[in-house]
């Protein structure tokens, strides 16, 4: 028994040089397999894994110091959607599993905390998935952020605004109580102002909301020509759909979220013209040449190739969680090349001087005080529109990244469906009579 | 600015009167077997869907209704008989538990076949319009048929025999059973008739807000509020009760913000407590 436990002893010590002469670089992350950020943090995973395959199938990533190419091992763990977890399972990634670099976990929360981790090592850590600023005001020097933060969500579309109607002038912003959209909120607040409008309401609703009833009444009274906000996907949805269903007329409705995801358009008419910001679309039409007109370097596959390569993989389009999976991938790759080594300080020398364009938008990172956060990436901005009879999203704004113009005002949509609404109101008063007929007999019997 | 107002009552009105339904189903529970239904949610959240899945196969939600109705009062009695019979008469906190785990069980397996990601029917019936005022016609059908189904069930327990059957076991089993009332039976029929009063509230508020399998916690805790508010055991207290919450919702939320409504509701109902701790028509049924 000994000499058994001994061989297997001696076995598992000669055998871990043995699996690590072939050398890999080693990413390390946490995904949510399990817990409420599941679908986000899959599809972030699955744009990740993507391009490790393809990268892996080109033979690896060129390192100039070793002069050879080195192929990519990610190396993950499920965090369950849980802060505790993450710290933990870093932790781990980093003493024991020796990782060279790491990605963040999905969503901002849990890229705050393994944020921590990362900071304490000195490791270099792509933050992605996680849009909020406050990460980036503690000082820590080795993460960097893929997303355009928080303080940047939603002003694009009062530059929207501005620029389709110079005359509008009154913004009403109602926004989920959550970290994340007061964040947005606040700061789109911040800027409307400073660009001349008039905030006529700037409001929040708790979390799970689903009566906006309140609300929209309170909308109504102010008579604004811009609705701006959200939160999440659930209330803004039925936040579209109400708004809708009173018939408010405002000209523009951009809300957080709920329209960027395609499961959207179940509210029907009531998604029409909405728009959104989004960090990507597979509408968008960043190109080598927009690249080059830029004076930026274009690095990585074109939108084409990424949305084609991604549908083979998946079966499915890819929405930005994805993109954004795979271009953290892409970026650490880039400054790999560009250091020509693994060496922590000479990667995040070649992040600081990243500018390059890629499919998903322009990437650079700022220093200074808010060191790592995103500088140079734009939010896009859809809106959902009629094509053939079926909803479809399209990218409106920027100027360089659309496929269609703006429908403006929003309105019009209700003169083209105050139709149908009458044709459905005789049968109603019908049945609204007789269900009072029913409950009037009822009542005549109980005396 | 008055017809926001007006559109604001209006509102509170009809929503409060579905939310009174659903309170009356938890009622009805209490009142009669005294059992605490912590599955109420969760069955809310089951007449959601059930009507969502008619609806997909191309069923009116309202004529889903009484389909649903008649589901929940069949669904009711095998939990009953499940979950319930075996310790009717242990103390409430095992009847508490029982159905506590019944909720646990409705929404685990809701969420592996549904996950918790939201749904809607998209059903329009149209609007009313006057002057400045929008009320849509899915709130003003379920209004009325919450008030239709408030009055039967009224008409139910007042009038007919298995009614009087019900109320007599409400007010003494064993004086009921020694009158020759098969009061098992009749157990079974109430928590059918209160699940089913849930699930068909669950499915008028599917047609006008969107909902996940998780959405019935928070009309469950309605419930529990406008039943302590109207008092406990009193259908017609869980209907005012109902018409209460949703007023104040709708009207309160013009002036202050909506964050701080929840606050003053509970502090009414602190302050009901207070006064008259039997609820506004505390009594038996």
């Amino acid at each position: 028994m000994k000499k058994l436990v001994a061989l297997l002893v001696a076995l598992i010590l000669f055998s871990v040089p043995v699996v690590s002469a072939e050398q890999y670089i080693k990413i390390g992350f946490t995904m949510s397999k399990t817990g409420k950020l599941n679908e986000e943090s899959q599809q972030q995973f699955e744009g990740l894994k993507l391009w490790a395959d393809q990268v892996n199938a080109k033979g690896g990533i060129y390192v100039k110091s070793l002069g050879k190419k080195l192929k990519v091992k990610l190396i993950y763990y499920d965090d369950e959607s849980s802060k505790d977890r993450v710290q933990q399972l870093y932790t781990k990634l980093i003493t024991q599993d020796k990782v060279d670099f790491l990605i963040s976990p999905y969503s901002s929360g849990l890229t705050a905390s393994a944020a921590v981790v990362a900071s304490q090592y000195g490791k270099i850590m792509i933050a992605v998935g996680a849009a909020s600023d406050s990460i980036f005001d503690k000082g820590y020097n080795c993460i960097y952020q893929i997303y355009t933060p928080a303080s940047r969500y939603l002003t694009g579309a009062i530059d929207m605004l501005k620029a389709v109607d110079p005359k509008a002038k009154k913004v009403a912003i109602v926004y989920e109580d959550s970290e994340f959209a007061k964040d947005v909120c606040t700061a789109v607040k911040k800027y409307a102002e400073e660009k001349g409008f008039d905030v006529v309401m700037f409001e929040s609703y708790p979390p799970g909301t689903t009566d906006f009833t309140p609300i929209i009444n309170k909308i109504i009274a102010t008579k604004p020509d811009a609705i701006l906000g959200g939160g999440h996907f659930a209330d803004g949805e039925t936040l579209a759909k109400q708004l809708y269903e009173k018939r408010v007329k405002a000209k523009l409705v951009c809300l957080l979220v709920a329209p960027a995801l395609p499961q959207f358009k179940e509210i029907g008419k009531a998604a029409l013209y909405v728009t959104a910001p989004s960090q990507w679309e597979p509408e968008v039409k960043y190109s080598p040449e927009m690249a080059k007109k830029m004076g930026v370097e274009w690095y990585g596959p074109t939108v084409q190739e990424f949305v084609n390569a991604f549908k083979k993989a998946y079966g499915y389009t890819p929405g930005y969680h994805a993109a954004g999976g795979y271009v953290a991938g892409l970026v650490l790759q880039k400054a790999i090349e560009d250091a020509g080594t693994l060496n922590t300080t000479a990667v995040k020398k070649a992040l600081e001087n990243m500018d390059i364009m890629t499919f998903f938008g322009r990437i650079s990172f700022e220093k200074g005080k808010y060191y790592g956060r995103q500088k140079a990436h734009e939010m896009v901005y859809l809106q959902w529109q009629e094509r053939n009879g079926t909803l479809v999203k399209e990218v409106v704004w920027p100027e360089s990244a659309k496929s269609a113009n703006l429908v403006y005002p929003l309105y019009v949509k209700f003169e083209q469906t105050t139709q149908p609404s009458t044709k459905k109101g005789p049968g109603f008063e019908v049945g609204l009579a007789a269900l009072s007929l029913v409950a009037l007999a009822l009542l005549r019997r109980r005396r | 600015m008055i017809e926001i107002w007006i559109d604001s009552v209006i509102s509170g009105i009809l929503l409060g009167l579905v939310y009174g339904l659903a309170a009356l189903g938890l009622n009805l529970i209490w009142g009669v077997m005294k059992v605490i239904n912590l599955s109420h949610g969760a069955f809310i959240a089951l007449g959601m869907f059930f009507a969502y899945f008619l609806f997909t196969f191309g069923l009116n939600p309202y004529a889903g209704v009484p389909v649903i109705f008649l589901i929940g009062v069949l669904l009711g009695m095998v939990v009953y008989f499940v979950a319930l019979h075996r310790i009717i008469d242990a103390p409430e906190l095992s009847t508490l538990l029982s159905t506590f785990s019944v909720s646990l069980f409705i929404i685990g397996v809701g969420t592996y076949l549904w996950s918790t990601s939201p749904y809607a029917i998209s059903f329009d019936v149209g609007t009313i319009s006057v002057g400045g005022m929008t009320i849509l016609g899915t709130k003003v059908i379920a209004g009325a048929v919450s008030i239709a189904l408030a009055l039967s069930l009224y008409y139910f327990l007042y009038k007919t025999k298995t009614g009087k059957a019900v109320r007599a076991v409400s007010m003494n089993r064993t004086a009921a059973e020694l009158m020759g009332i098969n009061t098992t039976k009749i157990l079974a029929l109430s928590f059918g008739i209160g699940i089913a009063l849930a699930m068909t509230a669950g499915a008028l508020i599917a047609t006008i807000f969107p909902f996940t399998i998780l959405s019935g916690g928070v009309y469950e805790l309605k419930s529990f509020v406008i039943c302590v508010l109207g008092g406990l055991g009193s259908p017609i207290g869980a209907l005012v009760g109902g018409l209460i919450m949703g007023i104040l919702e709708n009207v309160m939320a013009l002036q202050i913000p909506t964050g701080l409504v929840p606050f003053i509701e509970f502090t009414i109902l602190v302050i009901v407590l207070l006064l008259r701790p039997t609820g506004i028509f505390g009594g038996e049924i």
